[in-house]
């Protein structure tokens, strides 16, 4: 074997500037600085130019302007003479509104199928896989038109209406359910239920003190269960009981009176439930089995039952695996909630939409729109977080 | 020793078959559906979920369908003025035979869609001998799929050269646009989402700054809206007279968009990646290309394989939002015949979304069951 001379480093070790990593840092930072300081003077300078030759005035002056158009379905009160700033705001409860419906029935069904997946009957197990697969792979926005145009619009005209429990029917103009009217005096009633929420917490605290320092436990959830249901009835019974229903009522051509919810709302409330609950199914499967089998057997042989060593011991830890991927799927669920737009239903993106056409601002109604979602994600995330933290392994 | 009393087996003893208990298929549905009382209960549960869906879509779907047809009549009952009697209801596929050109193509001019089908079987060709491992020569395979074949493809869908006749892309539809824009998007989305995680995880600030916002503000929106600033507000941004086709502002705002979430999942593979193997491609004296690109990122993207197909099929199905900014992909296809007037019939939408459903399905499926068949092929065993 030939021995290699290695050439000595003479000069006293100093390699030359050009391989400094840092220098080389410096030079790449102010390149990617300049670059894209260019750009954004570049696209400025269009922007300006196209929006002074079509005559478009920026800045958000146009948001008092009158809007000039109905929405089909709103939570606050809109008419076409309000402003666009109001258009906005009943487009962003509907997102909200929609959304928050969307993420609590997603989370049952998909808790559900998840479990499912996991059981050890057969059949509860093959349907819930076939669940997930075909919800899994087709696109959410065809799942909406199915639940538009293929079930709710070829229902029965409202003279035909279907009849359903409680005085509710069901046509190809949505769901009409009663109404409450809430009559003198039922402001007690929300009052009952805040000093039973409020109680209730502080029953559990107590509870838990106690068991941490003498092991004796207590029966949280009955308690809490009594106080938060039981206290408003209470009160209603005091008051004298200030509720009626208004029952939609049937007449020649339609339906009259009572809660109506739109088509448009309970497709997109259903589609995004519906395809939401597959992914959500599959996070909770990774999440039970990501729980070591020595941890039930451990709780087996502690002597709890089922029902604790579920609720104890497998459920706290699957909790840890499942939230953070959850509330990346309660997200989705939020942005998918913009597709919207594709059915009429008029959600943030949808009425933003028509403001934009109307009015040619698009910079502003794009500026709103990203505001809005990055912070409704932010909101999201900070409050998993903290749920996430709350359950996080506490380790010494 | 005179005799050998000792008994000594010299053969296995054959299994005995399992008790009759245990056999058959009484034994499999004791033990599998009616193990206890409350496992009877989901059974019978269960049995009557599948009736109550099963049985009613297989006759919609089969039994009552109508298969062919020239018109509406075909698919709708006398009182909705055809000739199926009342009470009818079943799949029309009759009205998905007829369009299934559009599906297919959208408004592609009819004697020009060999030069789709030549870019159609030039695809799977390509594709097939990549995705079979035995199949050698990988490296000149990719360089076809993913460089020359999309001169060759843009070449003959847009045509006007070589004597091609040009063909606009607003005449583009059906799955050709769904198709496009999907692998457009995969081929751009990749390679920028690994540049973006590097970029989040540089250790110089600015770069990682740029990186982190731009992810994270495309994350944090929905795809509209990322649609809608390609289509309304990327022509505000170039000078006047410079315009882009909607189709390709379609694809600026699809791959942008996938891009995020691909350097999102690229981050997590290169996180996983131990400190350790950094160190000794420093220490071997690599610059930083060479230790991403020989030792960091082979290993830190076959632990993401099942991200990065995630990411694919949810481009996959993203692409039907083109819908909103009036393209007509698939879905779009679908979606706009169902007001035409030859053909509109209660049965109709549902008829058309089946199908659509049926073909995003075998997409998105066959992609994620290749995912799990590389996952399980590159599986090397040291699995921390």
């Amino acid at each position: 074997m030939a021995t290699q001379d290695i050439p000595r480093d003479v000069g006293g070790g100093r390699a030359s500037l050009l391989y400094d990593p840092k220098v080389r840092g410096i030079f790449v930072q102010a390149l990617v600085v300049v670059a894209l300081g260019v750009l954004v003077y570049w696209i400025v300078g269009n922007t300006a130019e196209n929006l002074k030759r079509a005559n478009v005035a920026s800045g958000f002056g146009f948001l008092n302007g009158r809007a000039g158009f109905d929405l089909s379905d709103t939570p606050i009160q809109f008419d076409s003479d309000s402003t666009y700033r109001r258009a906005l705001l009943a487009g962003f409860l509907n997102t909200v509104i929609v959304a928050l419906a969307g993420i609590v029935t997603a989370t049952i069904i998909g808790f559900l199928l998840g479990v499912g997946r996991l059981a050890n009957n057969w059949l509860i197990r093959k349907i819930c896989t076939v669940y997930v697969e075909v919800f899994r792979n087709i696109p959410p926005l065809l799942v909406i038109f199915f639940w538009y145009f293929g079930v709710l619009s070829v229902l029965p005209l409202p003279k035909e209406s279907i009849e359903l429990p409680f005085g509710s029917f069901l046509n190809s103009r949505g769901i009409y359910l009663p109404r409450p009217v809430w009559d003198e005096g039922a402001s007690l009633i929300l009052v009952a239920l805040a000093i039973g929420i409020a109680m209730s917490v502080f029953v559990a605290r107590r509870a838990k003190q106690r068991q941490m320092a003498t092991g004796q436990p207590f029966p949280v959830l009955w308690v809490s269960i009594a106080l938060i249901v039981g206290l408003p009835l209470l009160a209603l019974a005091a008051t004298g009981f200030p509720l009626t229903f208004d029952l939609p009522k049937k007449s020649t051509f339609n339906l009259t009176g009572g809660f109506q919810i739109k088509p448009e709302f309970l497709a997109l409330y259903l589609a995004l439930s519906f395809y939401t609950a597959s992914f959500i199914a599959e996070i909770v499967r990774a999440g039970i089995k990501g729980v070591s089998r020595g941890q039930s057997e451990a709780a087996a042989a502690l002597g709890l039952r089922s029902g604790q060593t579920l609720r104890l011991v497998v459920v706290p830890q699957a909790l840890r695996i499942v939230i953070p991927p959850l509330t990346s799927q309660y997200l989705n669920l939020t942005k998918n909630s913009s597709l919207a737009i594709a059915i009429g239903y008029p959600d943030l993106v949808a009425v933003g939409g028509t403001v934009l056409n109307q009015t040619g601002q698009a910079i502003e109604i794009v500026t709103i729109w990203m505001v809005v979602y990055l912070g409704l994600s932010l909101i999201t995330s900070a409050f998993m977080n903290w749920f996430n933290a709350k359950m996080a392994l506490v380790e010494r | 020793m005179s005799e050998n009393i000792g008994y000594v087996r010299t053969e296995m003893a054959l299994p005995e078959p399992a008790p009759p208990r245990e056999r058959g298929p009484v034994a499999w549905a004791r033990k599998n559906l009616f193990a206890t009382p409350v496992d009877s209960i989901l059974t019978f549960i269960g049995l009557a979920i599948a009736a109550t869906i099963v049985v009613p879509l297989f006759q919609w779907a089969l039994v009552n369908a109508q298969w062919t047809g020239t018109d509406r009549t075909y698919c709708s009952t006398v009182a909705q003025g055809g000739i199926q009697p009342d009470g009818w209801s079943g799949a029309c596929w009759a009205f998905v035979k007829a369009k299934f050109g559009q599906f297919m193509f959208g408004r592609y001019p009819i004697e020009e869609r060999w030069r789709v089908i030549l870019v159609a079987i030039m695809f799977v060709v390509l594709l097939v001998p990549l995705m079979v491992p035995r199949v050698p020569r990988k490296g000149l395979n990719a360089f076809l799929l993913f460089l020359v074949f999309p001169v060759v493809a843009y070449v003959l869908l847009v045509g006007d050269m070589f004597g091609l006749t040009h063909v606009e892309t607003p005449l583009w539809g059906g799955l050709l646009v769904t198709l496009a824009l999907s692998f457009v998007g995969i081929v751009v989305s990749l390679p920028l989402g690994i540049l973006l995680a590097l970029g989040r995880r540089s250790k110089m600030p600015v770069v990682k700054m740029v990186s982190v916002i731009f992810i994270e503000t495309v994350r944090g929106v929905p795809l509209i809206t990322v649609l809608f600033m390609a289509s309304v507000m990327l022509p505000l941004f170039l000078p006047a007279g410079m315009s882009f086709d909607k189709f390709l502002r379609a694809l600026i705002g699809v791959s942008l968009f996938a891009s995020a979430y691909m350097a999102e999942v690229v981050r997590g593979g290169l996180q996983a990646i131990p400190k350790g193997q950094y160190e000794g491609a420093d220490s071997l004296g690599l610059s930083y290309w060479q230790k991403m690109g020989l030792i960091v990122l082979p290993q830190a993207l076959k632990l993401v394989i099942p991200g990065i197909v995630n990411t694919f099929i949810g481009m996959f199905k993203d692409t039907s939002l083109v819908y909103i900014i009036s393209m007509f992909d698939l879905l779009g296809v679908v979606r706009q015949n169902f007001s035409d007037p030859a053909w509109a019939s209660p049965q109709t939408p549902a008829s058309g979304l089946v199908f659509a459903a049926l073909v995003f399905w075998m997409f998105c499926f066959g992609m994620s069951r290749y995912s799990i068949y590389m996952e399980q092929r590159l599986d090397t065993g040291h699995k921390r």
